[in-house]
């Protein structure tokens, strides 16, 4: 009894220091602080509760954390900034997997007693969401790292499939309940089903959708926690579970609300991966990188507009050199960026700030619209559906109504691209047919280096 | 009784995390995103039970397997996020 006060106790100080750390991660000044405040509050959560377990046996969790450890530690220091969406999404689905273990372990707790019902509908939960932020996570992690084919994967009868899974799950899990045991042969059928359920899930989701994928396999890992925590009767894990569920909703909502889109829509239509018929016609007005000097050279005011193409060109350190050299040439020079460029909530942010670009020139994309029309050129680097003025102008276009960066508006607008291929919603982009678009053709990294080249 | 005292904790903290976090800067989504799912790795507390308090071979061998995905999350989401927060950091100081 003596231990179950200290350990209720120490957690109590451990969900404070959470709720500081999340606090402060909210504030550029102190957000590296609420890191720690957390990392502390993790610390004294996880020793109260693996002295309040009365572990018979320590060799297991010893090998456990040390194999944890070691896997974590190495992957993230070695894994190259560039590849964080997908290292993220790891992370994630180690945390879901964990759930699901746990949720599942817990019926051998009982030994033979009968499992309480509210107990065997919470070990169910933990299966089902551990499971389904699991393999999600890992089917986003597939399309992050383009090892799987990062479309939306949408076939005939997906639908039906879906909803018959569905049902096979409330009809395992019911059956489960009425009778649970850890040898039920509808806790295997559980299992099974919750991992198909997150390939199902992420599949019919396209690569531009992946920040909201992302923030919202987040939020599921923290309610896979929150249920494993019922499960276990432990109020630390549904506390700090919670949390992270919440905050993870949070981020989805702002994801959606930058695409304009519901986040049903979202998770369902399996956007991009129908070609839409209408093309937009005209000419594509290429430029060779000695011209763009001469333009940059006499401009005074440029604009980054930076997309996913800059981090698989890993271009964002020659973007910060030229954005150096333009200012030693006495050009205001910023970088505007949009909530959804990229592929995790914030990737442009994380790119350029390592490649140390001052933060007061990363502006967002409300504060540059209005003053657009004074940019003298705008650099568009693998950026597509967040600058199509389609968005703005063709309510045809499936990306009707998303807020974009209006760089059509500005003076003049580079687009650096690979080539003519339309972005990852499908949509044809009538930017590149602008009247003062100029096409700068060929892999970001080496054109920019072309132009500082010129510069030298 | 349990039950209705564990939702109630429940309750409090999803409202609780809605007030935390209302109101991020784009540039730290990442960051929050990353050290909100270190948080969600505290299932580890509780993998610590399913891990050594019975002699079943089984649920042992499952807990030590959620003690190290739990670890891998818990470890690895607290150093990426002081990692890409350490790259916010030092050019403010410049």
């Amino acid at each position: 009894m003596d231990i179950e006060i200290y350990t209720n106790l120490a957690y109590i100080v451990a969900a404070a220091l959470f709720i500081f750390g999340l606090k402060m991660l909210g504030s550029p000044a102190t957000a590296r602080r609420g890191n720690v405040f957390s990392s502390m509050a993790m610390l004294i959560a996880v020793i109260a509760g693996l002295i309040g377990s009365q572990a018979v046996s320590y060799e297991v969790i010893i090998v456990g954390i040390l194999v944890g450890a070691l896997i974590g530690t190495l992957s993230a220091r070695l894994v190259a900034m560039t590849s964080m969406p997908e290292l993220v999404a790891l992370f994630n689905g180690s945390g879901g997997a964990s759930s699901l273990l746990v949720g599942w372990a817990t019926l051998y707790y009982f030994e033979g007693d009968v499992v309480p019902t509210f107990t065997a509908a919470t070990i169910v939960l933990a299966i089902l969401i551990g499971g389904l932020t699991f393999t999600g996570s890992l089917i986003a992690y597939g399309k992050l790292s383009e090892r799987i084919n990062s479309a939306a994967l949408v076939f005939s009868g997906q639908r039906v499939l879906n909803s018959a899974l569905l049902l096979a799950i409330v009809a395992c899990a019911y059956l489960f309940c009425i009778d649970p045991s850890a040898t039920s042969v509808y806790l295997y059928a559980l299992l099974g089903l919750a991992l198909l359920l997150g390939v199902m899930a992420v599949i019919p989701i396209g690569g531009a959708d992946m920040p909201v994928v992302i923030s919202l396999l987040n939020s599921y890992s923290g309610i896979a926690a929150c249920a494993a925590g019922f499960a276990v009767g432990n109020n630390i894990l549904i506390v700090a579970g919670a949390l992270v569920g919440a905050s993870g909703i949070i981020l989805t909502n702002i994801m959606c609300k930058a695409m304009n889109r519901s986040l049903a829509n979202v998770l369902f239509s399996g956007f991009g991966a129908a070609k839409t018929a209408k093309a937009v016609e005209g000419e594509v007005k290429p430029i060779s990188v000695e011209d763009a000097y001469y333009i940059l050279e006499a401009a005074s005011n440029v604009c980054f507009v930076p997309g996913y193409g800059m981090a698989v060109a890993q271009a964002q350190h020659v973007v910060k050199e030229l954005g150096k050299i333009l200012e030693a040439n006495g050009c205001e020079v910023s970088y505007a960026i949009h909530p959804v460029a990229g592929r995790m909530p914030g990737h442009m942010n994380v790119l350029l700030a390592e490649a140390d670009v001052p933060y007061e020139q990363l502006v967002e994309m409300d504060d540059i619209n209005p003053r657009i029309e004074n940019v003298d050129v705008a650099i568009v680097i693998g950026a597509n559906d967040v600058v199509n003025p389609s968005a703005r102008e063709d309510p045809d276009s499936p990306i009707y109504g998303m807020p974009i960066i209006n760089v059509d508006q500005a003076r003049t607008v580079f687009v650096l691209k690979r080539s003519m291929a339309s972005g990852f919603s499908g949509v044809d982009n009538p930017l590149f047919f602008g009247e003062n678009t100029r096409m700068l053709f060929g892999d970001a990294k080496e054109s920019i280096s072309g132009v500082i080249g010129e510069f030298g | 009784m349990e039950i209705i005292f564990l939702t109630f904790i429940l309750v409090l903290s999803v409202f609780l995390g809605f007030e935390l976090i209302s109101k991020v800067p784009a540039t730290l989504h990442t960051p929050l995103m990353s050290g909100a799912n270190a948080i969600s790795g505290i299932t580890l507390a509780g993998a610590f039970l399913a891990a050594g308090a019975t002699n079943n071979d089984m649920a042992s061998w499952l807990g030590g397997a959620a003690v190290a995905f739990a670890t891998i999350n818990v470890i690895g989401g607290y150093l990426v996020t002081d990692r890409m927060l350490g790259m916010f950091k030092s050019k403010r100081g410049k």
